[in-house]
């Protein structure tokens, strides 16, 4: 749950993010015209509350399990992150970008095992 | 116009990077400082919450929160998620040095084993296109 619920939010900010427009230029002027803007885009708002929520319930979740229980799934959030980009956002994940996506997982993986 | 774009995008991960996981460090070192949290009675909950907020270092990790939350708002702008996602996991290279550098932590060999793996892996997402999507309506 706490795996799409978090990772959907962050989709939703992709998708807000698009809508958006790119950033121009790195000036301070360009850069709060452009949050200016996507804060007017209702994914953002949908975003930004599934990212808090699931930042709340892994608290929770923390709270009364061990870290070596909860942390392995952050590697699956890699594989429902580009699963997301494909589906809902449009994205064209090509073959080395799933490469890239799956040595992330292991490395993860083994990150949060060597712990 | 497109090493413009890349360098861009580079350069907002860079700061999602740094700025995550000093922002969750200096927000665990906030906590910490507090002790056990005790919930009842409620006055004991604001007592916790003053002596959490009233230091400074909770403030620098929200700070660095923020701009991380902000960086990734704008490299989405430029970037597919599928490719902001996965490279910023180069962040677990970043946690992995301030354990040792800045904690005196160590590191176990299969920890530096996954991070080896990570930089393969975003280096493999590197070489892909970071934009596959026009802008949406």
């Amino acid at each position: 749950m706490i795996i799409v619920v978090g990772t959907g939010g962050e989709l939703c900010l992709g998708r807000a993010m698009k809508q958006t427009g790119e950033l121009e230029k790195f000036r301070p002027g360009a850069v709060l015209s452009l949050l200016g803007r996507a804060l007017r885009v209702k994914w953002i708002w949908i975003g930004v509350a599934m990212m808090a929520a699931a930042f709340f319930s892994l608290l929770l979740l923390l709270s009364f399990e061990d870290v070596s229980f909860v942390f392995p799934v952050t590697a699956l959030s890699y594989l429902v992150g580009a699963l997301g980009g494909i589906f809902f956002l449009g994205e064209r994940v090509s073959w080395q970008r799933w490469v890239g996506i799956a040595l992330v997982c292991v490395g993860v993986t083994l990150v949060v095992i060597g712990k | 116009m497109h090493t413009r774009l890349h360098l861009k995008t580079y350069l907002l991960i860079g700061i999602m990077v740094i700025a995550g996981p000093i922002g969750n460090l200096l927000i665990a070192k906030a906590m910490k400082q507090t002790g056990p949290i005790k919930y009842w009675p409620p006055s004991e909950l604001l007592h916790v919450f003053l002596k959490v907020f009233g230091g400074l270092t909770i403030w620098a990790g929200i700070a660095c929160l923020i701009a991380f939350i902000v960086s990734f708002m704008l490299a989405l702008s430029l970037a597919d998620y599928s490719y902001v996602q996965p490279a910023a996991a180069f962040s677990y290279v970043m946690i992995a040095l301030l354990g040792v550098f800045v904690l005196g932590e160590t590191v176990s060999p299969l920890h530096w084993a996954g991070i080896a793996v990570i930089c393969l892996g975003v280096s493999f997402i590197r070489g892909t296109p970071p934009r596959t999507t026009e802008n949406l309506d």
